[in-house]
């Protein structure tokens, strides 16, 4: 056990060593991309998807100047938002060569802010489950003493997660498409609405699936931050009202459930009016930069119906383009239909179930979607990886975690293998490829179904807790 | 018997007089045929069939024909085709040995396989639908897969970089085409002797098909009534250009093979086409700069020399002609008959080197990059010696420029990345318009449609090299899409160069009389030429294992939908126990329905009053659940039915 002055001196060193992990993991990002030429790694299919690609980015870019649709052929699959912000960075020359050190440099800055966001939101979910803790009585003193600092952890995850760099230094634009995620996460811990509404509906339109995120967030605003079951305080609740304690922790947690238990509409209705309204906006801003094309009707068939119909058919690390290369097809629709369900049936159990802890919700509906998508690419795993980071204090129990680490490592080793044998060498086939992906999706669905496992054991947990403290205090 | 024939030819003949008198116009169905023959630098021996068709327009003449194959007008009249060429080459064409810069390579040297292009006569909205038709009917009348042309990702419409320029313009390429003697039979029949007389009747299967190359040509061109010109109504030319290479008795000296038609085709022509207007054998020598340096003014030198100290022909043209470079011996071959076989004999006394005249730049393509993933297309121009010599450069702003214009079609699945295009001049990059005056992409869609690029360069007169690379991603195709033979790669159709300055023609001094291939010779003709086919092999998927993948892929499914399901389910110990005692009180579905209450509440659940229930009630509770799932399988079919009955 330590001391209280050594606590209090590691509590002044812990930021400290925060900002030199941050800033070193920056300054590793700008050596690897002073260097891009010997990395190549803006050609890796785990980098880059179709819809990530900075290759047909540049390619849309080109087309729109050469004053055709950016989605005339089927190279680009992106914003045109994103087409105006990174297009122009993608024609810059440095001494002649054409050079794509300013995007990287952007998307560096986006890693940086997800980063700041991620840990904001940590430490606001930290606030919140010492506050609970002590409201259940299970923490005594006002100190946190046993609550690990999950912001800082969940930005240094994400900081120095090798899928982060990768698809930072691959130039992809999936650190713009976490970006939003995270601030639309952000937004609603921090009770923002716009920012919440502005970070939703950016999600949404730049890659579909983080839609699937209105629940959570609803949940957020109108339920508040990550709390264990209200039950649970209703019980603790009775059990104080039954002892009549006047302690100021108690006072407290009465003022609160007066506050918590009934759902905000009032805040929900604001978040849905400005999301209509951002809508509106990107819509109109879409529309304005299509208008001497094919305007938005395009822009939706060759955005959202291109991820929704899976039209290309090249390898990444998910297990759709193999099972739609291979699959007959006269049963391609059904299997269309099936597999994007699957990420809808799941909602409705999942909020049910996680109502309590929207936060989680939202990071468990990452994953599912970061899985089942169309074009998985490793940078969706990096979101949901930080994401996770951010529950380690409910999360210590979770089994298999070495295993699972394991399995990531070697996958992420592997798959480069595979791809070279069969892409580049010829010595391999396309199932060595496909089998690795099948591994790394049953790695994916073991995490998923061990973090809601563990979430819901350590609510079981608390319980249990509150039923023996009510025992000993009746 | 012969006399029955030839009473029923004369008759014939009389026939097709009588008719258009019948109807009034001086305007008949006119067929004629010839025969090039012209030895090449390599000691091989090019043979250019020529048959030109014309027929009056039908409007006039009704839709009677004499000569004029009726298939052709049927096809002319029914898709409204204003101009149409077709052609099926085998072997490639020798820029360098056979000549780039006349009429005969520009208009003959074709690209590998079948290619196709037709302009219509019709609104813009019908030009597809006209165009597939036409490759169906063309597909039956050739007896070859041009129908595949059909699908909208195998042709394009070229706006300036073909030659035409017509928005109606449809252009198709099918490099794989394998093109044999049952695509020939059916392009004989349309001729009015097929093969069994005249010039034709050389048309030897094995030794046609035995040459370096040969491209069979149809070119197809309506015009209009209306218009004042030479011709009017339909006329089609019918071409077989072949390159043979003569059998040499002499191996080893460097004196040109001796040939004669009989020992190029192993037969001779025995009388001409009775219902040929013009039937001619023309001869044409190149480069014999040494006859030309001598002042052959007087029209006796120039009929010395069809025997002279070089070389020696077997028979006495009737007529020769001069040129620049090259003389045109004329036969006539109306004399011959059963008993005096014509056989032009050529004999090479000494040794004679000459060279072909070539086109500005020769052009070739080539493909950069290993593996399955992506490449790079490059098309190198190279400057050939005569370039200096050529005068159609176009001089502006006092500096010489070179103008090319490249036409390309790319498959969709070569994806190909437009703002990679990097242009090389003399191996100096060269940015934006400095060379590159004017481009016209159109896209690929995935499985929808072909990419096509047309630029034009003007390159600086002096230029050495010029090079021009574009970067490909591959596609990956569905296991359905790959043709049987998947490994063997897939073919990206020859790139078109043209010199849009530059046109050839043979300019004779004497005017003749208007034999049509001459007419076609003297005619200015762009100078183009068709770079090699390239085979880019894609990336396999494994074919053998559609049923492992589907089955693999759906048990992850069911893994996680299972197992996360599970989790969600599962409750322990006490929550156990405790539903359990709710559930002995209660039926299922109040069960259930209690407890989604209680949790959208999140209070503990209420202890029913169900204990009073009576039985009539709860077996209403279980039919009416029946009767609800019922509803929703019946529900549910119906949906199916309507929608899959949609499609």
């Amino acid at each position: 056990m330590k001391d209280d002055g050594e606590m209090a001196e590691e509590q002044k060193k812990k930021p400290c060593r925060f900002w030199i992990w941050a800033l070193s993991s920056v300054f590793f990002r700008l050596i690897l991309i002073s260097f891009p030429g010997n990395l190549n790694l803006s050609s890796r299919p785990e980098v880059s998807t179709p819809l990530t690609s900075i290759r047909r980015l540049a390619e849309g870019y080109w087309l729109k100047q050469a004053s055709m649709s950016p989605y005339a052929g089927s190279m680009y699959h992106g914003s045109p938002l994103l087409l105006s912000l990174l297009g122009p960075l993608t024609v810059q020359r440095i001494n002649g060569q054409p050079s794509l050190l300013l995007c990287s440099l952007v998307f560096v800055i986006a890693d940086i802010l997800s980063a700041m966001l991620l840990r904001g939101i940590g430490q606001k979910l930290q606030m919140a489950y010492g506050l609970n803790a002590r409201l259940l009585g299970l923490l005594k003193s006002s100190r946190d003493k046993g609550i690990l600092r999950c912001g800082d952890i969940s930005a240094l995850v994400y900081l120095w997660n090798p899928f982060t760099i990768v698809s930072c230094v691959g130039l992809s634009t999936s650190p713009i498409e976490n970006l939003a995620v995270i601030l639309a996460l952000y937004g609603a811990v921090t009770r923002r609405v716009p920012l919440a509404a502005f970070g939703l509906v950016m999600a949404t339109h730049l890659s579909l699936y983080p839609a699937t995120l209105t629940i959570p967030m609803i949940f957020l605003l109108g339920y508040g931050l990550d709390a264990p079951p209200i039950k649970l305080f209703l019980q603790t609740k009775s059990v104080e009202n039954e002892d009549r304690s006047t302690s100021s922790v108690s006072k407290k947690a009465k003022f609160k459930q007066t506050t918590r238990v009934p759902f905000l509409w009032k805040t929900v209705v604001h978040f849905v009016f400005w999301v209509l309204l951002w809508s509106l906006y990107v819509l109109v801003l879409c529309g304005l930069s299509l208008s001497k094309y094919g305007g938005l009707e395009e822009m939706f068939k060759r955005t959202y119906g291109f991820i929704l119909s899976i039209e290309d058919l090249s390898p990444n690390i998910g297990v759709f383009w193999y099972f739609f290369a291979e699959v007959f097809d006269f049963f391609r629709n059904f299997f269309l239909i099936v597999f994007h369900v699957n990420i809808l049936f799941m909602l409705l159990p999942l909020a049910i179930r996680l109502k309590h802890r929207p936060c989680f919700l939202a990071f468990i509906y990452l994953t599912i979607s970061s899985i089942l998508k169309s074009y998985p690419s490793v940078g969706d795993s990096a979101l949901y990886l930080s994401l996770w980071a951010l529950f380690v204090n409910e999360l210590v129990d979770m089994k298999f975690s070495f295993f699972l680490f394991c399995g990531y490592l070697g996958i992420s080793l592997l798959s480069p293998v595979m791809h070279n044998l069969w892409i580049w060498r010829g010595t391999g086939n396309a199932n060595f490829y496909f089998g690795n992906a099948i591994g790394y999706a049953c790695f994916q669905i073991v995490f998923v179904v061990e973090s809601v496992s563990a979430m819901l054991n350590h609510d079981r947990a608390l319980k249990r807790c509150n039923s023996t403290n009510r025992e000993v205090k009746n | 018997m012969a006399r029955l024939i030839l009473t029923w030819i004369s008759l014939l003949i009389l026939q097709s007089y009588l008719i258009p008198i019948a109807f009034g116009s001086k305007e008949v169905e006119e067929f004629s045929e010839a025969l090039l023959l012209k030895p090449l630098p390599d000691r091989k021996v090019l043979a250019h069939f020529h048959f030109e068709n014309r027929a009056p327009p039908s409007n006039s003449h009704g839709r009677h024909h004499h000569l004029f194959p009726k298939a052709i007008s049927q096809l002319v009249q029914k898709f409204r085709v204003k101009e149409m060429e077709l052609s099926f080459t085998q072997g490639r064409w020798n820029h360098e040995q056979w000549g780039g810069f006349d009429p005969l390579s520009s208009m003959n040297a074709k690209p590998v396989g079948v290619e196709l292009w037709a302009v219509f006569d019709v609104p813009h909205s019908e030009v597809d639908t006209s165009w597939k038709n036409l490759t169906h009917a063309l597909s039956g009348l050739f007896c070859a897969s041009i129908n595949f042309l059909e699908s909208s990702t195998s042709y394009a419409t070229p706006t300036w970089g073909f030659g035409p320029n017509s928005d109606k313009l449809r252009y198709g390429s099918l490099p794989r085409e394998a093109v044999c003697t049952e695509n020939l039979t059916p392009w004989l029949k349309l001729l009015p002797c097929r093969d069994k007389d005249g010039i034709s009747a050389l048309m030897n299967r094995p030794s046609v098909y035995r040459g370096f190359y040969h491209s069979q040509r149809l070119h197809l061109s309506t015009v209009e009534s209306g218009q004042e010109g030479l011709a009017s109504g339909i006329v089609l030319e019918q071409t077989l250009t072949v390159v043979l290479q003569p059998e040499t008795l002499f191996v080893g000296t460097n004196i040109q093979p001796t040939w004669s038609i009989n020992s190029l085709f192993g037969r001779k022509v025995v009388g001409r086409c009775v219902l040929a207007k013009s039937s001619n054998v023309y001869l044409q020598m190149e480069g014999l700069s040494g006859h030309e340096s001598k002042n052959m003014d007087t029209e006796m030198e120039a009929h010395e020399l069809w025997k002279n100290a070089d070389f020696e022909l077997s028979l006495k043209p009737d007529r020769i002609l001069r040129e620049i470079n090259s003389f045109l011996f004329i036969f006539d071959i109306d004399i011959s008959s059963d008993s005096e076989p014509f056989d032009l004999g050529l004999t090479w006394k000494l040794p004679v080197k000459w060279s072909c005249q070539q086109a500005p730049l020769h052009a070739s393509r080539f493909l950069m990059g290993s593996g399955n993933e992506r490449g790079a297309i490059a098309i190198l121009l190279k400057a050939t010696d005569s370039q200096d010599k050529l005068s159609g450069s176009d001089l502006t702003n006092g500096c010489c420029t070179l103008k090319a214009n490249i036409f390309q079609i790319f498959p969709w699945y070569i994806k190909v990345y437009y703002h990679t295009l990097q242009i090389f001049v003399d191996q100096q990059e060269k940015t934006g318009m400095e060379v590159l005056k004017k481009i016209n992409v159109s896209p690929s869609t995935d499985k929808m449609s072909s990419g096509m690029m047309e630029m034009m360069l003007e390159l600086p007169c002096q230029v050495k090299s010029a090079a021009i690379s574009i970067e490909y991603d591959k596609g990956f195709l569905h296991i359905d899409e790959y043709p049987p033979d998947a490994n063997q790669g897939f073919d990206i159709p020859s790139a078109l160069i043209s010199f849009p300055d530059h046109h050839a023609s043979l300019d004779f001094k004497e005017e003749l009389s208007k034999s049509p291939l001459f007419s076609k010779l003297k005619e200015k003709s762009l100078v183009r030429s068709y770079t090699e086919v390239l085979l880019v092999p894609l990336t396999t998927p494994d074919f053998s294992m559609p049923y492992n993948v589907i089955t693999i892929t759906c048990t992850v499914f069911a893994l996680y939908f299972g197992s996360l399901l599970n989790v969600l389910r599962r409750r322990i110990g006490e929550e156990e126990r405790f539903l359990k005692s709710q559930g002995k009180k209660t039926g299922g579905l109040k069960k259930m329905l209690s407890r989604l209450v209680a949790k959208i509440r999140g209070r503990p659940i209420e202890e029913p009053s169900s204990s009073t229930e009576s039985p009539e009630a709860r077996s209403s509770v279980f039919s009416s659940k029946l009767f609800f799932k019922f509803i929703l399988v019946a529900g549910a079919a119906a949906a199916w039915q309507y929608f899959s009955t949609d499609k």
